[in-house]
């Protein structure tokens, strides 16, 4: 087995050999900074970079979008973030961008057009499905066997932009025993992070919003609850740790992917994607930025 | 003639109250704020053939919605029957609409069948109401004025009903009995219409009378009502559909006031090339109803207080204080009590209350998700959040109040661009060491 070492390309790097990529990658905070959805950012990195895609990233040019600031009512904040934002994407003449967080997605797509940020907006799960589709990435149904896996529906991905086909049709092409959860789709329950809500305690209330929504993972009886978003990731992990039943992995639809690809060099396994229900062995530690035991950053 | 002058004078009365009523609430539409424009008319023609006329929000509860939406077609066959005794009314005329021969024949029948099925659909409805406790019609913005409203609302509507199928069974045996030709087609006016049979021909005449009275008289004292009700959504929900808000439900609306300021602060040349705020300067955001767009407004006075927003809002259904209907309710009752000093005084009127804190309280605003299910559910088409959002704007930006995890997160994002606290040179770490296997 030969590895290859990935160096992520940098807008500005490219910009000064005049070189202009096709799309950009924003990579967003949580991708960034989380440890868990850093996993992700490089799984997904792995497949941009397998399919040869003409892409970079801004790196220490890239600034929150905004969007928990503009979420809890601070336009000002907002308008500042996103403003410096457009006016660096415009200097590196940035035409299609695709993003991971579904956040940035809806902010990026649909919000940031009113203040001159026309981009053509892609997420990632909507890249995959395309790629899958047109047989790049090669999936099939049997690469996971019959693990039940169910998909928990981001609501800036679901709601906020109708995106519900894509990660469906991506996770039938890898189990046999893809469930829906009994809120699905447009009926599907917030995991309880958006709106700001991330980043503050929960109002007193009879139960927490995850609890609620982990309690409806395991009624499915999945062994792999997908997510397409960090925040999403991070209360269902947290919630699921709560009910003890880590047992119920939460992984990323690119997490899975990469998995059954077999593109990660730490999966020595000779046989392929058994990692996945080795718990052990996928080395997923708990979030650094919301380990206070309340989901719930520490500062 | 003497009927002919009785029906004008009733209609004259519902006509002028009805006029004053709405005038009023127009009157008050003065005091709010510019939201969207209304463009794109074909694609809000859709929206409104889909959501109202297709009723396919109702049905996301299938069995109830399916009984809901039986109601809402059988009013709109109906009141070609309605338009019908109106020009009879005024007119003197007897089924004046028969020439419209067989079109007649099929708008009398569906509607004559109808009768019967949206008094059926009521009756569920009221049992539900009444007997069985369903969860969504609880909660605390739902007071005992809440409730006999809907009930009002369902025994006026089940009268109406009953009162339209007497009518049709009177008609058809008076036409019967007299061997005078039945005009239309009635299906379940020929069930009932044995009942009348024992009557001489003068009793069914004054039957017939009595149904046919009772049924306009009813349309008219309901028509004044439901602007007073819930049930004003029976005139409002049609047209708040087309009036729906058309981008995606992620979107929330750019504030211009504020892309001004803070393009003045990131470039002070821009100040030559702005055109002066010459405006008085607004508030940011919303405290009270003089805020609001005309959208909101427009909303709470449809809201028909279902509760199908709040059943799947996260924060309400998981014990939280926050009840998106409970947030329509409010400013609809706000503009009520606040809409008539406005009109007297003027936009400086103020009776030291707000729709924020008096009605609807911090706690409330700062426990919505922004997940936008509410939005989704309503079978109006209703936008709770981002009236919310616009709520926790005037907080944070008019008062800088907010919770102090937002705060902490507001002031990571000054300093390092990001909500937690890392520096943005830390931004490329993910990438180091990456590795992937190649075959």
């Amino acid at each position: 087995m030969e590895t290859k070492k990935i160096e992520v390309p940098v807008m500005a790097e490219l910009f000064a050999r005049g070189e202009t990529p096709e799309f950009l990658f924003w990579v967003g905070c949580a991708g960034a900074y989380d440890d868990r959805y850093k996993k992700v950012t490089r799984a997904f990195t792995k497949i941009l970079t397998h399919l040869n895609i003409s892409y970079a990233v801004l790196g220490k040019e890239e600034s929150c979008t905004g969007d928990p600031a503009r979420r809890a009512g601070n336009e000002m904040l907002y308008q500042m973030q996103a403003l410096q934002n457009i006016t660096i994407m415009n200097g590196y003449n940035v035409k299609k961008i695709i993003t991971i967080c579904p956040h940035c997605f809806n902010i990026l797509k649909n919000e940031y057009p009113d203040l001159g940020g026309n981009y053509e907006v892609i997420n990632y799960v909507q890249f995959l499905d395309q790629y899958i589709e047109n047989g790049s990435i090669k999936l099939d149904a049997t690469m996971l066997g019959n693990t039940r896996i169910t998909y928990h529906d981001p609501c800036y991905l679901g709601r906020g932009n109708d995106v519900y086909a894509e990660p469906r049709s991506i996770l039938k092409k890898l189990t046999t025993d893809f469930v829906e959860l009994e809120r699905n789709k447009s009926f599907s329950y917030c995991c309880g992070a958006g709106g700001a809500q991330m980043f503050k305690e929960a109002e007193s209330g009879k139960k927490e919003v995850f609890i609620e929504r982990t309690e409806e993972v395991l009624r499915s009886d999945a062994k792999i609850v997908a997510t397409a978003c960090p925040f999403c990731m991070t209360m269902l992990t947290d919630g699921l740790k709560y009910k003890n039943k880590e047992e119920v992995r939460n992984l990323d639809i690119a997490e899975l992917i990469v998995q059954v690809m077999d593109l990660s060099p730490q999966n020595l396994n000779s046989q392929r994607n058994c990692s996945l229900f080795v718990k052990k062995n996928t080395g997923f530690e708990p979030s650094n930025l919301y380990a206070n035991g309340h989901s719930r950053m520490a500062v | 003639m003497v009927k002919q002058i009785a029906f004008s004078l009733a209609l004259l009365i519902t006509l002028g109250v009805f006029t004053f009523t709405v005038l009023r609430l127009i009157s008050y539409f003065r005091f709010t704020k510019t939201g969207f424009p209304i463009r794109d008319l074909p694609k809000r023609f859709m929206v409104m053939l889909d959501v109202a006329i297709g009723q396919t929000k109702i049905f996301r509860h299938p069995v109830i919605g399916f009984f809901h939406a039986l109601v809402f077609w059988g009013f709109c066959v109906i009141i070609f029957g309605s338009i019908e005794m109106v020009i009879d009314g005024l007119s003197g005329l007897e089924r004046s609409l028969k020439v419209l021969g067989g079109f007649y024949n099929v708008i009398m029948a569906s509607g004559d069948v109808f009768a019967l099925v949206v008094a059926g659909s009521i009756v569920i409805f009221m049992i539900r109401r009444l007997f069985l406790h369903i969860s969504r019609f609880e909660g605390i913005e739902m007071k005992k004025k809440s409730h006999q409203d809907a009930n009002i609302a369902l025994s006026m509507i089940l009268l109406l009903m009953l009162s339209l199928m007497g009518m049709n069974a009177a008609y058809v045996e008076l036409q019967t009995a007299g061997n005078e030709p039945v005009y239309g087609v009635y299906p379940v006016g020929n069930l009932l219409a044995p009942i009348f049979s024992g009557l001489s021909l003068s009793g069914m005449h004054v039957a017939h009378e009595f149904f046919w009275w009772s049924h306009i008289l009813l349309i008219f004292i309901f028509a004044n009502i439901l602007p007073y009700s819930k049930h004003f959504h029976v005139f409002l929900s049609v047209p708040n559909t087309f009036l729906t808000r058309l981008e995606p439900l992620g979107k929330l609306t750019n504030m211009d006031d504020i892309t001004r300021e803070v393009k003045l602060m990131l470039d002070p040349n821009a100040a030559f090339e702005a055109p002066a705020a010459d405006a008085p300067v607004s508030r940011f955001g919303v405290k009270d109803v003089e805020d609001v767009t005309w959208k909101n407004y427009f909303d709470s006075l449809t809201c028909t207080e279902c509760g199908r927003c709040s059943a799947v809002c996260p924060a309400n259904t998981t014990g939280k204080m926050l009840s998106p209907r409970k947030i329509f309710m409010d400013l609809r009752a706000r503009m009520k009590e606040k809409g008539p000093g406005l009109v007297r005084k003027g936009m400086e009127y103020t009776d030291n209350k707000s729709l924020l804190r008096d009605y609807i309280s911090e706690e409330e605003l700062w426990a919505c998700t922004t997940c936008n299910a509410c939005a989704q559910e309503c079978p109006v088409n209703i936008n709770h959040p981002t009236l919310i959002v616009d709520m926790r704007r005037y907080l944070v930006m008019e008062e800088s109040s907010a919770p102090s995890g937002l705060k902490t997160m507001f002031a990571n994002i000054e300093n390092n661009g990001a909500p937690w606290q890392y520096s943005p040179e830390d931004r490329l770490l993910w990438a180091e060491n990456l590795e992937m296997k190649v075959s």
